[in-house]
């Protein structure tokens, strides 16, 4: 009997000293926030859209911090969700097409001629990259434009058009070559 | 067929040592066929497409419109900003238009460009010509090679005058003429050494003042023994004329590889040292400049002349007569070949520049740039196309040609697999794109397609990953600014709440005032507003604190006839009550008299006086209601309690008493004030201290009889404790009442104090 | 000073816990995917191994046998293991909140390490002595690291490479740990401990 009550007092203060131990350690190596955030912040295309369903990219940026889905970001596409799998080391599933499809690069234009003044598509551009004020002509900083579309449903005369970007010669690059010869279904150019 | 003469050039002892780069390749040099003539002049074009970007840097822009006559040389676009090349008429005609061609480049995209038809008549436009070129001022030379619209001939097309920027002058130990020409096909630099040596060597002489180098070189490969004649011939006789020239030029003949001529390759042969990854030759000391260049920046000088025409290769089996032409730029290659006898077989296939480096035109008439260096059209026979893409066998051979010693397999496992950081990483920004791995490649894989392809994807993530951030920043500034706009509206909103209250307090204090039987109605009106909405607050406080106690002692009779146990809670609540009118009433007149010291013109005799009256007011109402409490009490104890009837008659007597003065108190008071009513401002500061001295002494009196009650109302407590219970109660009542009224008028008492040393 | 290093050689090579005793094969083939993720993952093996081999050897001198308590030698290694991984795990994510994320389950997957316990028993078992045991852990764990980080270089560029479909993934992973393996059981001879 007594053998057993030393087996389970031994145990016990085994139990107790390491219990103090991480204890102390606990609070020694406490962590506040969630640095992880930044940097999957910094891989998203911050159009501040709002097609993930948060009110803009860090919203979202948490949200998959605290294991969200990483295929919710259509202006990020492809590219976002392979690079958001990449640090996280998960898999990269397909864009989920109920938050929208990706498209390519687009930025707002606005039609001059129509356009009123009223301002509300100022306030409605997430990025500030509308010109403009009260009564006076509005024109979107191509430059800033993330092509984000919360502009176009504001305005009262329906003056703003979304169209693809085209550099041109400058933003030519060049084709992957086809490997077609090798037999292999992996997927990769 | 031909036997193919094999040229060297033997005899030559090189006065510095050369170095070696790593790995190159060694192709069929193909250069006979476009030797066996001298340099042909091309007729003049129908029309001539010249591009506003041939170089470089930010495009030129157009400053001549459709219609206009131009002459030979004029600036028809101008350079913009730094790091940009003019563009000159190469003949004189009229602009039929300005509008977007295709050009040349890979993608075959069009892009602006200034077309122009000759009139036949060539007329030159004005030109500058210095006779004594090298005497000119650097500012005038600089300003020379600038108009002329000079850019890096070999093909890259980087603008002159940025390379010769005098301001690299002295930390510059070698100048490079480029004389390498290491491709297979070109020979358009060995035709220019052979036929114009001698203004090269001038060329050489101007670019030597500009950047003032230890040491100028012209480094030939050793496959062109006529050049070297000719670059030897015009050395020697430009020694004999010793002293007009006091800077040497020395002659260095290189063993032929490819890409010996790659800028950094042929630096590394001629000095050992190797370019910084990222950096430029400037960065060691070197400057490097095409023998086309240097013969375009002599003309510029000597002649005035803009460059407007370079000497272009055509051959391959399709041209039927291979040469070089002196051809005018802008000039359309379909139409340039066609010249010469292009015969396009089956597979029609055109390359600009050569069988490594080149690429392919997709439209033919695309015009001759500056940088165009050759045109080549070869038959399927003599460069068969692409064989199919085999599996890599990782043989490495790709990695011993390499003359950058990169890792040309990694870098292709990378590309393929988009691991774009991993081939950063292996310096993929530092393949110079000679194809040489994809010439030793057994599996005939297009490695420079797939590096050129991640160099592309890379820039443009990195471009996207630059706008992302660019994009956060404004949303977060946003953010911010919206965010102080709900805060500075909040902080307006809460200003304008709390003037509301302070109005209506004031409001309610002047309804107060009123009720009050004091000063004149003026000075009431007023003081809301001059003393500040604290005193009329504290006033209101006190007011509120005093109702509430005179309703606590009626509510004590009724408990004393009722509820007798209640009542001893009930007097407890009093005596709170009590002390929270003295605090409100001490509160009220510290602030007002704060008030009243901080504005003095505003002082009136009421203010002065207000503190004094209110004093002995309160103090005389205090006492009337006790007096009233004690005679309820006397009555109830006549009724009930015989014994103490006595006891209570005295203490009503001198409640009485003490009633009487504090009404003369009050009274004095107020007339003292009302004295001192007609005094200026000063005067009523004054004022003050004779009323408070009365004050004092009247407040003293108070204390002193009530302090002396409450010893009396103790002893009779004592005896009631001793003799009779029923009353003890109310006894202790009468002791905490009146030691309530002893500790006030101490309070009192100590303000006044105070507010006379003060 | 010479039996320490037979010891160290015997853990790292000869008798290579993971590729000769087929211990700790979970890490070895979860962790392997990255070449980061491998180095993070062996740095917090060979704490983890080096400290929980010391504490066990403490707790079976200190406590155990004088109490005559050998039995427990199984649960209290366990809980010394335990209590030692948790605090890596602490210090992880504290120092790389990256690595903690992207290890994941397997850095508290420690615990259940074959390896990690079979170094505390087989310590016990050869009854090796403080510095020894010390010596034991931090070559079991070395050997650990070396190999995983071998193995993780390896499967980068099979991950690059053209592998037929039915292999691609752990199957080939495996298939070339076994090789390695192989290759591992050269060293068998060399020395006798």
């Amino acid at each position: 009997m007594s053998v057993i009550l030393t087996a389970i007092l031994a145990l016990l203060l085994l139990a107790l000293v390491f219990g103090a131990l991480l204890g102390f350690a606990a609070i020694r190596f406490k962590i506040d926030g969630n640095p992880i955030v930044d940097q999957i912040d910094g891989l998203l295309p911050q159009t501040q859209c709002g097609q993930c369903g948060h009110p803009g990219c860090r919203p979202y940026a948490e949200g998959i911090a605290n294991g969200e889905e990483i295929n919710k970001c259509p202006p990020g596409g492809e590219a976002t969700i392979q690079a958001l799998a990449d640090l996280l080391d998960v898999e990269a599933p397909a864009l989920d097409a109920e938050h929208g499809e990706e498209k390519p690069v687009q930025v707002a234009v606005i039609r001059e001629a129509e356009c009123i003044g009223c301002t509300k598509c100022i306030q409605a551009c997430p990025v500030d990259a509308i010109l403009g004020a009260a009564k006076h002509m509005h024109t979107v900083i191509t430059s800033e434009c993330t092509g984000c579309d919360l502009c176009v449903e504001p305005c009262p005369v329906d003056c703003i058009d979304l169209v693809a970007v085209d550099k041109g010669i400058l933003g030519w690059h060049w084709n992957a070559p086809q490997s077609s010869l090798i037999a292999t279904d992996k997927g990769v150019a | 067929m031909q036997p193919i003469p094999i040229t060297t050039i033997n005899n030559h002892k090189n006065s510095r040592k050369l170095h070696d780069f790593h790995g190159g390749v060694h192709p069929e040099q193909n250069k006979h066929q476009s030797t066996q003539k001298p340099i042909q002049t091309p007729l003049l074009p129908p029309r001539l497409i010249l591009p506003l970007q041939q170089h470089i840097g930010r495009a030129a822009k157009a400053c001549v419109s459709p219609g206009e006559q131009v002459l030979k040389g004029q600036v028809i676009a101008e350079a913009q900003g730094p790091i940009s090349v003019a563009v000159h008429a190469p003949t004189s005609g009229i602009i039929e238009s300005i509008e977007e061609l295709p050009v040349a480049h890979p993608s075959g995209l069009s892009a602006p460009c200034i077309v122009l038809t000759p009139d036949g008549k060539e007329t030159w436009t004005a030109l500058t010509t210095h006779q004594d070129y090298l005497n000119l001022d650097e500012e005038q030379m600089y300003a020379a090679i600038q108009n002329a619209g000079i850019a890096g001939m070999g093909g890259a097309g980087f603008p002159t005058k940025v390379k010769l920027n005098p301001s690299i002058a002295g930390r510059i130990d070698t100048l490079v003429i480029n004389a390498i020409e290491c491709e297979p096909y070109i020979t358009s630099d060995d035709m220019l050494v052979r036929e114009h040596a001698e203004e090269i060597l001038r060329g050489i002489e101007i670019m030597a003042r500009l950047v003032e180098p230890k040491n100028s070189l012209v480094a030939l490969e050793d496959n062109k023994p006529e050049a070297y004649l000719a670059l030897r011939e015009a050395l020697n006789e430009r020694q004999q004329q010793a002293g007009a020239y006091e800077h040497e030029i020395e002659l260095v003949v290189v063993p032929t590889k490819y890409p010996s001529g790659g800028e950094k390759q042929l630096i590394q042969i001629l000095t050992g040292k190797e370019v910084p990854s990222g950096g430029i030759p400037a960065d060691i000391g070197v400057v490097c400049q095409n023998t086309g260049t240097a013969r375009a920046v002599y003309r510029a000088l000597r002649f005035g002349e803009p460059l407007i025409s370079r000497i272009t290769t055509l051959t391959g089996k399709q041209i039927a007569d291979p040469c070089n032409v002196e051809a005018l730029i802008g000039t359309p290659i379909s139409w340039l070949i066609g010249q010469y006898g292009y015969q396009p077989a089956r597979q029609e296939r055109l390359i600009m520049g050569g069988p490594m480096m080149g690429y392919t035109i997709t439209e033919p008439d695309m015009p001759l740039v500056k940088t165009s260096n050759c045109i080549l059209a070869p038959s399927p026979q003599e460069l068969p196309m692409d064989h199919q893409a085999q599996a890599c066998i990782r043989c490495g051979l790709c990695a011993e040609a390499c003359p950058a010693e990169l890792l040309p397999q990694q870098l292709y496992w990378f590309s393929r697999a988009q691991e774009y950081e991993k081939a950063e990483q292996h310096s993929l920004f530092d393949c110079i794109e000679c194809g040489a791995c994809s010439y030793v490649c057994p599996s005939s894989i297009p490695l420079v397609q797939y590096y050129r392809h991640a160099k592309g994807e890379i820039q443009e993530q990195a471009e996207a990953h630059a706008k992302s951030d660019r994009a956060r920043i404004r949303f977060e500034a946003r953010q911010e600014r919206l965010d102080r706009d709900v805060a500075e509206k909040e902080a307006k909103r809460q200003a304008r709440k709390e003037a509301a209250a302070r109005a209506q307090a004031a409001r309610k204090s002047a309804d107060t005032n009123l009720t009050t039987h004091t000063k004149t109605q003026t000075s009431n009106a007023e003081q809301p507003a001059e003393n500040g909405p604290s005193l009329e607050t504290l006033k209101a406080n006190w007011d509120s604190a005093q109702t509430k106690l005179d309703k606590l002692f009626d509510s004590l009779e009724e408990t004393n006839k009722t509820n007798p146990d209640m009542a001893t809670k009930l007097q407890r609540a009093i005596e709170k009550n009590q002390l929270r009118v003295n605090q409100t009433r001490l509160a009220y007149e510290k602030a007002e008299t704060a008030a009243s010291a901080d504005q003095p013109t505003v002082l009136e005799k009421s203010v002065t006086s207000l503190p004094n009256t209110d004093d002995m007011k309160s103090i005389w109402e205090r006492s009337q209601v006790k007096l009233d409490k004690m005679l309820i009490t006397l009555a109830d104890a006549k009724l009930n309690n015989p014994d103490t009837v006595e006891k209570l008659q005295r203490a009503v007597d001198k409640t009485q008493a003490r009633v009487t003065q504090a009404k003369q108190n009050y009274e004095a008071v107020v007339s003292t004030s009302t004295a001192t009513t007609p005094s200026t401002v000063k005067k009523s500061e004054t004022s003050l201290e004779p009323s408070t001295e009365n004050d004092l002494d009247s407040l003293r009196a108070v204390y002193e009889k009530a302090q002396a009650k409450l010893e009396k109302m103790q002893e009779t407590l004592e005896d009631a404790r001793a003799n009779n219970s029923d009353t003890i109660e109310k006894f202790e009542r009468a002791v905490a009442k009146n030691q309530v009224r002893v500790s006030a008028a101490k309070t009192a008492l100590n303000a006044a104090k105070a507010r006379r040393e003060n | 000073m010479s039996e320490y290093l037979l010891i160290l050689v015997s853990t790292i090579l000869v008798n290579n816990f993971v590729l000769v005793q087929f211990l700790g094969l979970c890490p070895f083939m979860g962790v392997s995917n990255k070449l980061e993720t491998a180095m993070g993952m062996s740095f917090a093996t060979t704490f983890v191994l080096t400290l929980s081999s010391v504490c066990a050897y403490l707790v079976f001198t200190f406590i155990l046998e004088p109490l005559d308590l050998a039995y427990l030698q199984t649960i209290s290694f366990i809980l010394v293991i335990a209590v030692v991984v948790q605090f890596t795990e602490m210090v992880v994510r504290k120092t790389s909140p990256l690595l903690y994320r992207v290890l994941g389950i397997f850095l508290p997957l420690i615990t259940t390490n074959c390896a990690v316990l079979g170094v505390a028993l087989l310590n016990i078992k050869k009854q090796n002595g403080f510095v020894e045991s010390i010596m034991y852990g931090f070559g079991a764990a070395v050997g650990f690291a070396l190999v995983l980080v071998l193995f993780s270089a390896m499967r980068e560029r099979i991950l690059v490479a053209d592998v037929p479909k039915a292999f691609q993934g752990s199957a080939i992973g495996m298939i070339t740990a076994g090789i390695m393996s192989l290759a591992f059981m050269g060293f068998t001879g060399l020395v006798s401990i």
